[in-house]
């Protein structure tokens, strides 16, 4: 009997994760993991990591790592970038950190053309603090701040971030994917490894935004809530190819 | 002569398993299904059917958020 699918090198054995049944951080922790196993990239990855559910990602991850303030990782990730041009960067926001409180770290890294990778989880709430509104809550989304649902005249509209950085001139590669399907996760792969390659050959600032289930705080099982990202919550995000600068430079 | 065909087995990690049901609603030839035992951390973990033969088509091992399951083949 041979082992078909091999543990991800730089992936900790034998620990279990503290995240939800059913989370996508799971999922796109195992897809970055191999990735910097194919493309040998772990011994000289630095990971950012965010506040947020993935905070505890360090016990994960067999890489270096470094833990960021609320939303500075894009900050943090400018200076070890800037200082190591050499090693890979890698920053791992979820939406409360690169979209609500980081809004202008991540604009002003993306608007100089920081040459790093940013993999944004975006699952419309804040997940470690209890499900409370965040910027990319849909309109009419019941939070525990927004129980009768999210008010546009009251809390504004959901805030599409990698839409606004795509637009600049110092991005070199934006994409939305999902993690609700076989199919979505292996172009969620697929994207990732476009945005490491990016990074690899110097063209810009990347970034990946994943729609990630949050069962928990959805209050759904994880099923239903992998066809609500795709009936939903891809309605408001679409998924696709934002930029790809690949090739202009 | 005929090809062999591969057989392939699934294997559940049950302790480390947290029962999302991901790879029980994606997996095409039903070969897993939940347990009604729990484990140790409370949850019905995922296992495979007796009888069912695995096509080793991976989508397990690529929807689980947890990495638990493995696919032997010989």
């Amino acid at each position: 009997m041979k082992l078909k699918n091999e543990w991800p090198k730089y992936y900790k054995k034998d620990v279990v994760t503290h995240y939800c049944p059913g989370c996508g951080h799971g999922i796109v922790h195992r897809i970055v993991a191999e990735l910097l196993e194919e493309m040998d990239l772990g011994k000289r990855t630095i990971g950012v990591n965010p506040a947020g559910c993935a905070v505890l990602a360090y016990n994960y991850f067999d890489i270096d790592m470094i833990e960021a303030a609320h939303g500075r990782g894009t900050a943090i990730a400018t200076g070890i970038k800037r200082a190591r041009p050499d090693l890979f960067v890698l920053s791992y926001q979820g939406d409360g950190d690169l979209s609500a409180i980081g809004t202008a770290e991540t604009i002003h890294s993306a608007n100089r053309g920081e040459k790093f990778t940013v993999i944004f989880i975006n699952n419309a709430v804040y997940g470690m603090t209890g499900g409370q509104m965040a910027p990319t809550s849909l309109i009419d989304q019941r939070t525990t701040t927004s129980p009768l649902g999210r008010e546009p005249g009251v809390d504004g509209y959901p805030l599409h971030i990698t839409d606004i950085v795509s637009e600049f001139k110092g991005v070199a590669y934006a994409e939305r994917v999902s993690v609700s399907s076989p199919k979505n996760i292996r172009r969620t792969k697929k994207a990732i490894e476009i945005a490491f390659q990016t990074q690899v050959d110097d063209l810009g600032y990347s970034i990946i935004e994943v729609l990630s289930a949050c069962p928990t705080n959805w209050k759904m099982d994880t099923i239903e809530s992998c066809k609500w990202i795709d009936n939903v919550l891809s309605e408001e995000f679409p998924l696709g190819v934002l930029t790809d600068k690949r090739g202009q430079k | 002569m005929a090809k062999k065909k591969k057989k392939y087995q699934v294997i559940v990690n049950q302790e480390a398993c947290k029962g999302c049901n991901l790879c029980v609603e994606f997996c095409k030839p039903e070969v897993l299904r939940t347990s009604e035992n729990l484990n140790k951390m409370g949850y019905n973990y995922a296992e495979p059917v007796a009888g069912k033969d695995c096509n080793g088509c991976m989508i397990c091992t690529l929807v689980c958020p947890d990495l638990v399951l493995e696919v032997y083949y010989e």
